[in-house]
């Protein structure tokens, strides 16, 4: 199954840039469906960048994050060759997980 | 003329006094609840995500208000075609950044996002936010204990929120 974390992790010598796209719908809970149902609230809440065991980023996220969300930071101490593990969790207790190699 | 000016001081001095004590008392919970976040550090902001009123969610997750600073850069578009993916990003001058936040005014729920900012992180975020209608977008930087904001209005043509 292809994970739902997609990632591109460079260094550029001293500093990683990181840009990641995660397929999720975040739903507000706010829309309603064709039938008019409300559509639940189902959006990540949590997503967490480790490298050499150490957060070097966290994002804590509410409904108005878009749809297939896209972020993208930059950090320091990470070299080419080293692992970036990639962790989210939703509100409805869904996560993934993807380790990418720093490029 | 003189005395109203003469009795300024001590009305003054009172009324500080007065709102440094309702600081305090209200500042007890909110200060409590983000130390324990702060400490935590993994906790997620459940409540500050709820709140609906810009001012009350930057309370919420900080207890604390910002000052407007120019070493903050929002960037955003002037017009967003779809409100549903805005492309906002933020950068900073200032050191010791700790955490950076993004509200926008209108919304449901003003709080959008909020990253922290582990050491050897750049404070510098480019992600894409829903706006149901046009607003202000604010992002607030937190450096060396300290908030940080910059606001800029994005105008929406075509709202996120199933409009």
């Amino acid at each position: 199954m292809a994970s739902s974390i997609r990632v591109r992790a460079t260094s550029n010598g001293d500093i990683t840039e990181v840009q990641t796209l995660i397929q999720h719908p975040m739903d507000t809970g706010l829309v309603k469906d064709a039938k008019g149902e409300p559509i639940p609230a189902h959006y990540i809440q949590e997503l967490k960048f480790e490298c050499n065991g150490k957060d070097v980023f966290v994002a804590n996220w509410g409904t108005a994050v878009s749809k297939d969300p896209y972020v993208k930071f930059s950090f320091k101490g990470g070299k080419k060759g080293d692992d970036l593990k990639i962790s989210w969790t939703d509100n409805k207790g869904g996560s993934d997980t993807i380790t990418a190699k720093i490029a | 003329m003189t005395t109203t000016t003469g009795s300024h001081p001590t009305r003054r001095l009172i009324l500080q006094g007065a709102a440094s004590v309702a600081l305090l008392g209200l500042g007890n919970l909110p200060f409590g609840a983000s130390f324990a976040l702060a400490a935590a550090n993994d906790k997620y902001p459940e409540e500050a995500f709820k709140l609906k009123n810009e001012a009350d969610a930057i309370e919420a997750l900080y207890g604390r208000t910002a000052e407007p600073s120019d070493k903050v850069k929002l960037d955003a578009p002037e017009i967003a075609e779809n409100g549903g993916v805005v492309p906002i990003s933020v950068t900073t001058t200032l050191d010791k950044v700790t955490s950076i936040s993004f509200f926008v005014a209108e919304n449901p729920n003003a709080l959008a996002a909020s990253y922290k900012i582990p050491d050897g992180t750049i404070p510098g975020i480019a992600n894409r936010l829903k706006m149901a209608k046009t607003s202000n977008v604010t992002a607030i930087v937190e450096a060396d204990g300290k908030l940080y904001s910059a606001t800029k209005e994005v105008k929406v043509t075509v709202g996120g929120c199933g409009g």
